[in-house]
């Protein structure tokens, strides 16, 4: 089920104010960092790195156009992908 | 054997089930384009007039639907457009992995394919 359009994108106000500053400032930008993955990006983001945590660490995405309407959380994997069958690749 | 948008169209079939054969054109937009043509449904595709066929066409372009070359792009630009911006859908149609949350532990053998097993491999056969 899709959010209501009335409500416009969510995104968490601490972050919000974040770019909000850091776009004000410009000049220098320095990576943003954040834990709300949940956060929808927004046109205001793009040209922002932000670092997104993914439990662990904060992975660094430079937002682009193509970004915007997906959420902070799907460019910073929870998981990491462990196969089978490397003690091949491991040994030569 | 009657063509439309390049090469469609099974002769012997009724006409409902034949434009099915057009690739974004399920049974609910066969049936609207039998309806809005004036068509009647029992036809079998082969005895279409060309008159008739003209019809079919304009029903499809007048409800701008988009039909087969044009939506493969559209569906392989919306993929492509997912891997590269390198999000977590991006990355499961990379792997061939199911993209919507579902298992991977069993099942899920529609994205990846035949059973294959994976064993270890011993080192001396791995230099061999």
């Amino acid at each position: 089920m899709a959010r209501s359009i009335k409500k416009g994108f969510f995104v968490d106000y601490h972050l919000l104010e974040k770019i909000q500053k850091a776009a004000s400032a410009g000049g220098a930008r320095k990576p943003i960092q954040t834990w709300s993955r949940r956060s929808t990006i927004t046109p205001e983001f793009v040209g922002h790195t932000i670092s997104v945590h993914n439990g662990k660490a904060h992975i660094a995405v430079y937002i682009t156009e193509n970004m915007v309407g997906h959420k902070l959380g799907e460019f910073a994997p929870t998981r990491i992908f462990k196969a089978h069958g490397g003690m091949t690749r491991k040994e030569i | 054997m009657p063509r439309l948008l390049g090469v469609e169209l099974p002769a012997k079939k009724k006409i409902g089930y034949s434009l099915r054969y057009i690739y974004g054109i399920g049974p609910a937009r066969a049936d609207l384009i039998i309806a809005t043509a004036g068509l009647d449904a029992n036809m079998r595709a082969s005895d279409l007039s060309e008159e008739q066929l003209n019809k079919i066409l304009h029903v499809i372009t007048d409800n701008k639907w988009v039909v087969e070359g044009d939506l493969r792009r559209d569906i392989a630009g919306n993929l492509k457009r997912l891997q590269a911006i390198n999000c977590y859908r991006g990355i499961r149609h990379r792997r061939s992995l199911p993209v919507r949350g579902q298992r991977t532990s069993t099942n899920a053998r529609t994205r990846k394919g035949p059973r294959k097993t994976v064993g270890v491999t011993k080192a001396k056969e791995a230099k061999a």
